[in-house]
């Protein structure tokens, strides 16, 4: 066999395997934030479908199968279709420049744990991350409908609030590590994870994280006791599984950003192979995300603006200007 | 501290988070009604068994929605009693005029029985067989 044709192989393989892990994260992901956020509301969340609610989310699958399929009159067909898809394909893009782990090197080749790997994947990934709302912007403007479009002008202002904040503080960790590479900046941190010299970048990310996945202080676009669904109100059955689908896979990536620049990503106590501490701390931001959603309140999406742009955005340049004056200048920097 | 109104609210719903829920699962656990509580009528009955209505009627006329209707039948002993006694739970609001007004006790309200959803409509007129079944706890 050629190089060519193993290499084609590896590429599906990792591709299958991330698509399994992030197909059972969603999955149970609905399930975890149910049961999570009832016994938030000292309730007990799905209980009745298999053990403790386990089968659930497979109902709730079959039920969105069997719903009917309906378009509004005056929708635009073709960005109707394509708008869901459009979400959930540009999210499943961002995750496959994810490294679950240090490069491994197997029967003699040399294989990373990202499905495709890129030496300025960090821009990938931004890129990615930031189309995924066009998949909401079109669902709002093809419906034709009041709210989704209400749905989708508060995603435009979103996008515009968030997006700058979210590299910007990247920017951070990509100055300390001198690369765009994932894999190189979680080496960088073997001394010291990045939260402890940019604590003031990870609060920013933090607040800009809740903002890209769309999820509860800034769930502006499908606000739902303001806006039925938001965008995705006209959308059913499968339709509107893949929104979800998409918002979830946002989530999985952006939190495993989170980890990979500010929590020294696969790194850990050697006793655990090294995806388990990526998934371990993983999952305190999956927890983050659930105990929010229980907690806050939504903010208005001018307040959202005036967060981003008159609070952090300040900081957060102040903040890289300070971080490239200790590095030129040599300041405390443990190497 | 920065972030306090957020810190103070993220320790309330963590504290919440390792309380009991306090969801009954209805129909596997089942709460015990109060003993005053009233739920669905039942006709009282003497000891001997015989039925406590006399037939004055006054429940017919002071029920609001008009759900109680008696037909009497008159005894050896020249008495009268209800021969039927037909009750529409359908459309009965549980005011609980009829067992107020009545004086000889012979209508009262349950305290226990307050499962009798059907998906019938007919069904819930419910009739004298019926309705002689029953026991309040707070009359014993």
């Amino acid at each position: 066999m050629s190089d060519a044709v193993i290499g084609a192989l590896i590429f599906l393989v990792k591709f299958f395997l991330l698509f399994a892990i992030i197909s059972v994260f969603v999955l149970y992901a609905t399930w975890y934030e149910r049961k999570v956020i009832g016994h938030m509301q000292q309730r007990i969340g799905p209980k009745r479908v298999g053990w403790h609610g386990l089968l659930q989310p497979v109902a709730d699958m079959i039920k969105a199968f069997f719903k009917e399929d309906s378009i509004p009159r005056d929708a635009d067909k073709l960005f109707f279709w394509s708008a869901p898809v459009i979400g959930t394909v540009f999210a499943m893009m961002a995750a496959l420049a994810i490294p679950f782990g240090p490069p491994l090197v197997l029967f003699g080749r040399h294989i990373t744990l990202d499905v495709v790997h890129l030496p300025s994947g960090i821009l990938y990934m931004l890129a990615m991350l930031s189309l995924v709302s066009f998949g909401v912007i079109f669902a709002g403007l093809s419906t034709k409908s009041k709210y989704p479009i209400i749905g989708a002008q508060r995603e435009v202002a979103q996008v515009i609030s968030y997006e700058l904040i979210l590299a910007t503080a990247l920017l951070n960790p990509v100055i300390m590590a001198g690369s765009l590479d994932l894999t190189k900046i979680v080496d960088a941190q073997s001394h010291l994870w990045f939260i402890f010299y940019q604590p003031v970048a990870f609060v920013c990310f933090l607040i800009s994280m809740f903002a890209v996945s769309a999820r509860v202080p800034f769930d502006l676009p499908e606000a739902e006791n303001e806006l039925v669904a938001g965008f995705m109100t006209e959308f059913t059955g499968m339709k509107f599984s893949l929104f979800y689908f998409a918002q979830y896979v946002v989530i999985f990536t952006v939190s495993m950003l989170a980890v990979i620049f500010f929590f020294g990503g696969w790194l850990g106590p050697s006793f655990l192979p090294p995806v388990a501490w990526l998934f371990i701390k993983w999952a305190f931001f999956i927890f983050l995300y659930t105990w929010s959603w229980g907690t806050f309140p939504r903010y208005r999406y001018d307040q959202l603006m005036n967060i981003s742009w008159l609070i952090l955005l300040p900081i957060v340049i102040i903040n890289i200007l300070w971080t490239g004056f200790a590095i030129q200048f040599g300041l405390p920097y443990l190497h | 501290m920065l972030f306090k109104d957020l810190r103070k609210g993220l320790a309330v719903t963590i504290g919440y988070l390792f309380r009991r829920p306090v969801t009954v699962q209805y129909p596997d656990e089942k709460l015990i009604p109060p003993v005053r509580s009233r739920w669905r009528h039942y006709l009282g009955v003497f000891p001997d068994g015989k039925i406590r209505c006399i037939d004055c009627g006054l429940c017919e006329r002071v029920c609001p929605p008009k759900v109680i209707k008696i037909i009497p039948v008159i005894n050896e002993d020249g008495t009268k009693s209800a021969g039927k006694y037909e009750i529409d739970l359908g459309r009965c609001m549980y005011c609980g005029f009829c067992v107020e007004v009545c004086p000889e006790l012979a209508i009262l309200m349950s305290s226990e029985d307050y499962e009798f959803a059907n998906y019938d409509r007919d069904k819930l007129v419910y009739q004298k067989e019926s309705l002689l079944k029953g026991r309040n706890k707070d009359n014993e």
